[in-house]
């Protein structure tokens, strides 16, 4: 019973440009009849490509698409039930408004049944008539609130016109599933404030399954039942509004949903977790000693009497926002961001209370960049699209490199290294960034920054190969910079490649 | 000392200089030859010479006959090209285009001799077929400046407005005649126009595929080196009403879109 109400479901869907970039990755996905889900995501991870894949614009390299059940992963758009609204708007210029809408109806062909003179009923595949197809476009046009703009012409209409008239273009062959594909990117912000409101009310009323597109985090967590947090062609997390906003399983998700504060912390105790130089209770259940990454949100905090407080810091800046305040406080080397109903001085030193359903804890992912390299002839070592100098004599305990470069053994051995391969362990604050793209040995540019309360981590990307340097430091750099990696020799661990066993 | 003082509009100085001397200058004096006879008084006396004459009324009917049909040819052969060049995902299709454009680089003379010599191969006599002569060498002369046009036209066309259309149910065959071909329809009427007018009047074609039949250009040809400036002038002027009212009924076609070619007028 349950898999029947699935009206579309994509199992371990891939898509693959040009045989090497990868745009979407093991996406799985289930979406029940009649939901408002949502592919919430930064630009370029995949979830148009996704939307694409499910209109049928784009064949999924692998995977399969199902909708009620059955494989539509290579039917052509025009034979699949679900109508797309373009980001923008893919009006046809040369048609007016109610041949727009019309456009799909004049194409359709429905089965109506007949009695014949015997009494026998049969159907029969026929087009819709000119009073049906009237008929329906009028309601599209009411459903969108723009009757009598029948005649004009699609170039005489403002943004925010057109982008109903794709609305209504879409809906009115009633879909099983609507696709929509940022639909509201190209108005300003009121209009846009005004569409979410009706695209939610029309969703109730047609009962028709949407799937929204869209980079803006609020949209997503103001229209969607259903939200899937995508990133770098793969999901992050699949939840209800509260449960991502809440609940965030990653740093990503966290940072990308709405205002965080993440930071480096460790679990003390049975439900304790210590950052900032303090210890919290908290109620995510991790292991002694594991390294985690803490979110706590801005609203989160209490401000409180400095005697009283978990936290002591002075106020480093008070900003009003409207609703709340936004405080900057820095404890010690920390700064933490709260918002506020109550203002702060700046300046004045103030308590900070973390209640324990505040804190949310995550396993740490990146605590070690790990790299298959290989030594090059110059004892110095190869990998993630770039070569390092490293200290060799590491790979052999007692060993020692002569003046021709070759490495000998503590037992005497000569061994020429040249080729073979290795394990390459670097810790993320062991690497520092360079403006001067030539100063390290690899090269490539920020592709993520998150802060961590006293420094920022950083996801460097190689143009190449794109290999990631994941790295902490606590200067501000800008996603997008091109710079130079730079790795010490003595921080690069080495450990030879287990011999292979076939 | 005076600074001399630039205007951005005195830029087009030269061109007007070139306008006045080279084109509206002439044009007064074709009028002043076409509406007087050879002791220089008024008179329509050529003009109704034009439209009794059997010769010039036949020559016009036979020079619309060869530019339509070329145009046609033209069209039917350039529409799929620049379709195909248009939409392939070949990454050196601008190769492809240039092999198509190629023609146009290489001197009028070589090519139609070159023409010439293949169809004589082909044909024997090549006097034996006039009309079908006619209409191979401007096709062969004015192909690429149809394909141009089409071609701009169909790579500018947004390739979301046929995933729309397809979207909606449209098959292959119902994208292209609902969507690709009505929005090309600026393409095709500046390619139209750019070979239209002249296959009616370019008759040096003719010339060198030794063709006897006249034209409206060898019309007007004939009558000046007869040193009947007066017929061959009036001529022109009729020629050039012609001209302005296709002109003039094409852009209103094209108006419909915003963003019109108006490469003639």
């Amino acid at each position: 019973m349950g898999k029947s109400e699935n009206i579309i479901e994509l199992i371990n869907v891939r898509k693959v440009f040009d045989d090497e970039t990868i745009a979407v990755d093991c996406f799985n996905l289930e979406v029940k009849k009649g939901e408002f889900v949502t592919f919430l995501g930064p630009s370029g991870c995949g979830k148009t490509t996704t939307l694409r894949m499910i209109a049928g614009f784009e064949l999924p390299t692998s995977g399969q698409i199902l909708l009620n059940g059955e494989d539509i992963s290579r039917l052509p758009p025009n034979k699949r039930p679900v109508n797309t609204v373009f980001q923008k708007y893919a009006l046809f210029p040369h048609l007016n408004v109610y041949e727009n809408i019309a456009f799909g109806l004049r194409l359709k062909k429905v089965e109506n049944t007949y009695v014949n003179k015997e009494g026998q009923s049969y159907t029969k595949k026929q087009k819709l008539t000119k009073a049906e197809i009237d008929k329906k476009v009028k309601t599209a046009l009411e459903i969108v609130d723009l009757e009598g703009f029948e005649k004009r012409s699609v170039s005489t209409l403002s943004g925010g016109q057109q982008q109903r008239i794709a609305i209504a273009r879409a809906i009115v062959n009633e879909p099983e599933i609507l696709l929509l594909d940022e639909p509201l990117g190209a108005l300003d912000l009121k209009m846009r404030k005004e569409m979410q409101i009706e695209l939610k009310k029309m969703h109730e009323r047609l009962g028709i399954t949407f799937i929204y597109v869209t980079h803006d985090q609020e949209e997503a967590l103001a229209m969607s039942d259903k939200v899937v947090v995508i990133n770098d062609g793969e999901i992050q997390q699949i939840g209800t509004p509260t449960e991502i906003y809440n609940e965030p399983v990653n740093t990503f998700v966290a940072d990308f949903i709405g205002e965080s504060n993440i930071f480096n912390g460790a679990v003390v105790g049975k439900l304790k977790v210590k950052f900032c130089g303090a210890t919290f209770n908290c109620l995510d259940d991790y292991e002694i000693n594991q390294l985690v990454d803490v979110v706590v949100r801005p609203e989160d905090i209490k401000i409180c009497d400095p005697k009283e407080g978990q936290l002591k810091g002075k106020v480093i800046s008070s900003v009003f926002k409207g609703v709340h305040y936004e405080i900057t406080v820095g404890i010690g080397k920390f700064e933490i961001v709260i918002q506020s109903t109550y203002t702060a001085d700046v300046g004045a030193v103030i308590g900070l209370k973390i209640e324990p359903d505040g804190i949310h804890l995550m396993e740490k992912v990146y605590t070690v960049n790990k790299y298959d390299g290989t030594i090059t002839k110059n004892n110095a070592v190869q990998f993630g699209d770039g070569e390092f100098e490293c200290d060799v004599t590491q790979l052999y305990e007692g060993s020692h490199l002569d003046e021709e470069g070759y490495l000998i053994t503590a037992q005497g051995e000569k061994i020429d290294l040249t080729g073979v391969e290795v394990n390459v362990e670097v810790d993320t604050h062991d690497i520092q960034m360079s403006d001067d793209i030539n100063a390290g040995g690899a090269q490539g540019n920020i592709i993520s920054m998150i802060y961590k309360g006293d420094h920022y981590r950083y996801i460097v990307r190689t143009e190449e190969n794109e290999e990631d340097y994941v790295l902490s430091c606590p200067d501000l750099w800008n996603t997008g910079d091109l710079v130079g990696v730079i790795i010490p020799k003595e921080k690069i661990k080495l450990t030879l490649k287990p011999a292979e066993s076939n | 000392m005076k600074k001399l003082r630039f205007n951005r509009s005195q830029l087009c100085i030269p061109y007007a200089v070139f306008l006045i001397l080279f084109v509206i200058a002439p044009l007064f004096v074709i009028l002043y030859y076409a509406f007087t006879n050879g002791q220089g008084k008024f008179t329509f006396d050529n003009f109704a010479n034009f439209f009794t004459s059997t010769n010039t009324l036949g020559t016009l009917l036979y020079s619309f006959a060869v530019a339509i049909v070329t145009t046609f040819v033209c069209l039917v052969l350039a529409y799929p090209t620049a379709y195909i060049l248009a939409r392939s995902n070949f990454k050196k299709k601008y190769v492809l285009l240039l092999l198509f454009i190629l023609p146009m680089w290489i001197n009028f003379t070589l090519r139609i001799t070159a023409l010439k010599e293949i169809l004589s191969v082909i044909e024997g006599n090549i006097a034996a077929y006039p009309f079908l002569n006619s209409v191979i060498g401007m096709t062969f002369d004015f192909l690429p400046f149809m394909i141009l046009p089409l071609y701009t036209s169909l790579l500018k066309l947004d390739k979301s407005l046929l995933e729309a259309a397809s979207d909606l149910g449209a098959n292959r065959f119902t994208v292209f005649f609902r969507i690709t071909l009505p929005l090309s329809v600026p393409g095709i009427i500046s390619g139209v126009t750019m070979v239209l007018l002249p296959s009616m009047t370019n008759y040096v074609v003719l010339d060198m595929l030794y063709n006897s039949t006249y034209i409206m250009g060898s019309l007007i040809g004939s009558y000046f080196s007869a040193y009947d400036w007066h017929n061959g002038s009036m001529i022109s002027i009729v020629l050039l009403v012609i001209i302005f009212i296709v002109t003039l009924v094409t852009n209103r076609f094209s108006d419909k879109d915003t963003d019109a070619r108006r490469t003639i007028l």
